[in-house]
Order: structure tokens, then C-alpha cells, then sequence
């Protein structure tokens, strides 16, 4: 770790820690029931204790919110592809994608445990319809920013629309694209929650939606903190890595990543 | 080139050529100097073929349809280098050779033997990024003369360069003309510049745009930097700059 690092990593730790001891010391000194607010210690201690119900669980989470992410990235740029096709395309279309952003995923997770059944692959999909948007509207934006002047340029060569597509709206798209895929990242773990606390009771791992759901109904409220914690941390992880990825391929060439 | 009748409209019945004509002999370099906004860039546009005019027609002789193994007949290199900056400065120069199917060795190889020609042989590995505003437009030139077209068209080219730079590029795009033979249209707001690079200039008048003055520059075919401080580029100057001036008040 360099200098620099380091220098950016004090002030957030040095916050946590302070923000800890504060929390711990309100809880303790005001005597709140650790039903209701737990002391950071005793979350830290019971994490330790189920830290393989935890690390099962994120795992089982991770897995459906990581098919639902990678639906959605795909699935997420031909649909914008489709979109920037042509002007009309996207005037009749559109508008229904904006169903995605609106639709109460918790409504429609019995649906979706009808149709999928219920298991990994109901939550799988809860994923993918809250991760979907971001990707469509932000890979849209992308493309249809293309540059003009590349555009008349690629014309003058006789180029294609394929390869004006793969060669020229694509690249151009990708800040954009990852953009859309980050906020994407982070729903995705967001679904895949919601889509288990209706549709993850199957045979096999409990993921973090039920750890979440157990710990409720037993009230045992530090469990609820540290599955919240281990949920956050899971969204972090696969924002990182959807973020460092974005970071490796636009380095050389786009501000937004230059310096990372 | 044959440039007949040619008009073009704008919505908002902005009318931005009504009717010019203008011949442009194979193998001159014709600058065209006009006011902002008279239409020196939609001529470019619809010389190119990327633009549609109402009325009129341009024409070549002979043909500019691209002949039995030609890459690209024309070129145009616009007012900013308009590199794709995820390319390195090699594949940015390959690319209208990528376009038309050159294969990868034989693209590669005659981007390299043009970016040498423009002085960035060093440079091919480097990204568009990490370029000067100068090294960009001498990409931006290299990937123009890639094909090796019979005509090269240039909106503004150097007009956001300092002034050292742009009288270096003057000198290169000169020596380039010279050696390679293409014809070319240059547009700018520059009247030295005009005067200095070109064999004939052409003065338009505001939009619609007419032709307020079309001439050939008496001076020598050899130009240097000392040129600019001699008496017949004085004059040539000066009747550009008249030209211009009359051409504001048509």
C-alpha cells in the first residue's frame, strides 16, 4: 500500500472508529435494550459466532444477485441497442422500460415465485428486473452520444452498421455502460434480497434475505445487524469489481478513470 | 471538381448556399476563406457527400467513385482531431483501412509509413490522451492520407493550435500536398494561412454564400517561414483581406 493510499484510507477508518466508540458508548451508557439497538461489540461477537451461517448465506446471495447482474448486463445493452436503433424503436419503446424502474419489486415477488417456483431461480429474477434499468438507460445515453463528427466520419468510409455499431457506438458507450453496471451492481444484491424474502425459502444454503428474516422473527436483532452488514459488504465487493474492471478497460483513454 | 447550382437550406429557412459554383482544378490546393457561418463547412459537407444539397450538383473528373482496389477516394479532416481515444495512435490512423477491409498487416504497415510521414513514428503506441493538441492533429491528418486519396477536404484543421504549431503543420501539410499530389480543399479563418499554404484562394461572401473573390496567388511554389514578411505575400494578404471585408457587406 503506498503513501497515498494510506493517506486516502485514514480519515473514512478513523471515522468508523470514532462513529463505533460513540455507538458503543450511547448504548452501554443509556442502558438500550439490546433488542433494539445492539452495541457494535455484541454484533461484532455474534458475527464472529455465525460466521459461517453469514459467509453461507453471501455466498447463496451473492450467486443469484451475481445471474441476476449478469442478465441484466447483457440483456440490459441489446435492449439499448435495439433502442438506439432508430428514433421510432425507442419512442414505442421506451416507455415500457420505465415499468422496470417503477415496478414494487415486493409485489411482484409472489409472481415471480409462481412462475420460477421458489428458490434461487424466483431470486435470481427479482435481481434482474431491479438491476435491469440502470443498464438500459445509461448504455442508451451512451450510444446516442457518439460523437457527430465520428459518425460522418465512419460514413465517408462506407463503414457498416455493424461494424459502426461494434467499432465506434459501443467503445464510445462504455463509460456510460459501466456507469449503468455499477448502479446495477449494487440493486442486484438489493433484489436478490427482497426476491428472498418471498421466494428463497428452498432446500439448500438460507441466503442473507432469510438470515435477515429469521434473525426478525427470533429478535435477535444483532444477527439482523451483522446479515445487513454482510449484505453491504457483498453489494461492495461486487460494485469493487464491476468498478476496478471499468477502471482496467477505460484507464488510457477516458477522464473518469484516469487516476484510479 | 465541378460544383454547379449548388443550394442548401437549413430549417428555419436559413438559406446557406443559394446557387455557387465553383470549379477546383485535380491536383491544386484551393483555400476558402469566408465569414463564420457563410457555408465554407456545408460546401465541405456536401462536396464530401455527407450532407444533401436542395438544388445543384458536384461532379469529378474523372469520377471519384472509388476505382477496383482504392480505399477511399476522399478525405476530411474536421475542425478538432476527432480521434476515438480508445485506440491507440496506430489503430486510429488504420481505422478508415479497417473500414474498408484492408487486412491487419497491410493496414498496419501503411499507417505506420503515413504517421512517419507526419513525425509521430514514435508515437504509435501512445493513446489519443496522451498526445499534444498538435500530435492529435497530425493523427488526425495521418488517418486522412491512410487511404491516399485523390482528394483531401480540411475544416478549420489548426484553427484551435498555437501559433508555432500551426505554422509547423502549415509547413507539413504543404510538403505533404506537394509530394503526394491530392487535391486540396482547405477552409479557414486565417488569411496568412490561406496565402501561405495555397495555390488559389477562394473569398466568400456571408450566406448565402457567393463567390466574392477567386484568385491565383502569385507567389513561389517553395515557401518558408520568411515568405510571410515579403512584399508579394503583403499583397497577396491585403487583397484577401479586402476580399473579405466586401464580402461582409454583400
Amino acid at each position: 500500500m503506498n503513501r497515498s493510499t494510506l493517506r486516502a484510507a485514514v480519515p473514512p477508518l478513523v471515522a468508523l472508529v470514532v462513529l463505533l466508540a460513540l455507538w458503543e458508548g450511547a448504548v452501554r451508557l443509556l442502558e438500550v435494550p439490546r433488542w433494539l439497538v445492539p452495541p457494535p461489540s455484541a454484533i461484532g461477537a455474534v458475527g464472529a459466532h455465525e460466521a459461517s451461517a453469514l459467509l453461507g448465506g453471501a455466498i447463496t446471495t451473492g450467486r443469484s444477485a451475481l445471474v441476476g447482474f449478469g442478465l441484466s448486463a447483457v440483456l440490459g445493452v441489446l435492449v439499448a441497442v435495439l433502442l438506439a436503433s432508430s428514433r421510432m424503436v425507442e419512442r414505442a419503446l421506451y416507455p415500457y422500460t420505465l415499468f422496470l424502474q417503477t415496478v414494487p419489486i415486493v409485489a411482484i415477488a409472489p409472481l415471480l415465485v409462481l412462475w420460477f417456483g421458489p428458490g434461487p431461480r424466483a431470486v435470481a429474477v427479482s435481481s434482474f428486473i431491479v438491476s435491469l434499468f440502470p443498464v438500459i438507460a445509461n448504455t442508451l445515453t451512451g450510444l446516442r452520444s457518439v460523437d457527430p463528427s465520428l459518425r460522418d466520419m465512419f460514413r465517408l468510409y462506407g463503414a457498416r452498421r455493424l461494424a459502426t455499431l461494434w467499432k465506434l457506438e459501443l467503445p464510445a458507450a462504455m463509460p456510460h455502460l459501466f456507469t449503468g453496471l455499477r448502479i446495477a451492481s449494487g440493486l442486484s444484491v438489493i433484489g436478490a434480497i427482497v426476491g428472498e424474502f418471498v421466494a428463497g425459502f428452498a432446500e439448500g444454503s438460507a441466503g442473507l434475505g432469510i438470515l435477515v428474516l429469521g434473525a426478525y422473527r427470533q429478535l435477535r436483532t444483532d444477527l439482523l445487524f451483522a446479515a445487513v452488514l454482510a449484505a453491504s459488504v457483498l453489494g461492495l465487493v461486487l460494485f469493487g469489481a464491476v468498478s476496478l474492471t471499468g477502471a482496467r478497460l477505460l484507464r488510457r483513454w477516458h477522464p473518469s478513470a484516469q487516476g484510479t | 471538381m465541378k460544383v454547379e447550382g449548388l443550394r442548401r437550406t437549413f430549417p428555419g429557412n436559413i438559406s446557406v448556399l443559394a446557387g455557387l459554383d465553383l470549379d477546383v482544378a485535380p491536383g491544386s490546393f484551393v483555400a476558402l476563406l469566408g465569414p463564420s457561418g457563410c457555408g465554407k463547412s456545408t460546401l465541405l459537407r456536401l462536396v464530401a457527400g455527407l450532407d444533401r444539397a436542395e438544388a445543384g450538383h458536384v461532379t469529378f473528373t474523372p469520377t471519384l467513385e472509388r476505382t477496383p482496389g482504392e480505399r477511399a477516394p476522399i478525405a476530411y479532416v474536421f475542425q478538432d482531431a476527432h480521434l476515438l481515444p480508445w485506440r491507440s495512435v496506430l489503430d486510429n490512423a488504420a481505422l478508415p483501412l479497417e473500414l474498408t477491409g484492408v487486412p491487419k498487416a497491410e493496414r498496419q504497415a501503411a499507417a505506420r509509413a503515413v504517421l512517419e510521414q507526419v513525425g509521430l513514428g514514435d508515437a504509435t503506441e501512445r493513446y489519443p490522451a496522451e498526445l499534444s493538441g498538435g500530435m492529435r492533429m497530425r493523427a488526425s491528418l495521418a488517418r486522412a492520407l491512410v487511404t491516399h486519396p485523390r482528394l483531401l477536404l480540411l475544416d478549420e484543421p489548426f484553427a484551435a493550435l498555437d501559433e508555432l504549431t500551426r505554422g509547423r503543420l502549415d509547413d507539413q501539410l504543404r510538403a505533404l500536398w506537394r509530394k503526394l499530389g491530392m487535391t486540396v480543399l482547405f477552409v479557414t479563418h486565417s488569411i496568412s494561412e490561406a496565402a501561405y499554404l495555397a495555390e488559389r484562394a477562394v473569398v466568400l461572401s456571408r450566406r448565402p454564400a457567393r463567390v466574392v473573390l477567386d484568385r491565383t496567388l502569385e507567389l513561389p511554389t517553395e515557401r518558408t517561414a520568411a515568405l510571410r514578411t515579403e512584399a508579394a505575400f503583403a499583397r497577396e494578404a491585403r487583397l484577401l483581406n479586402e476580399a473579405l471585408e466586401q464580402g461582409e457587406h454583400w
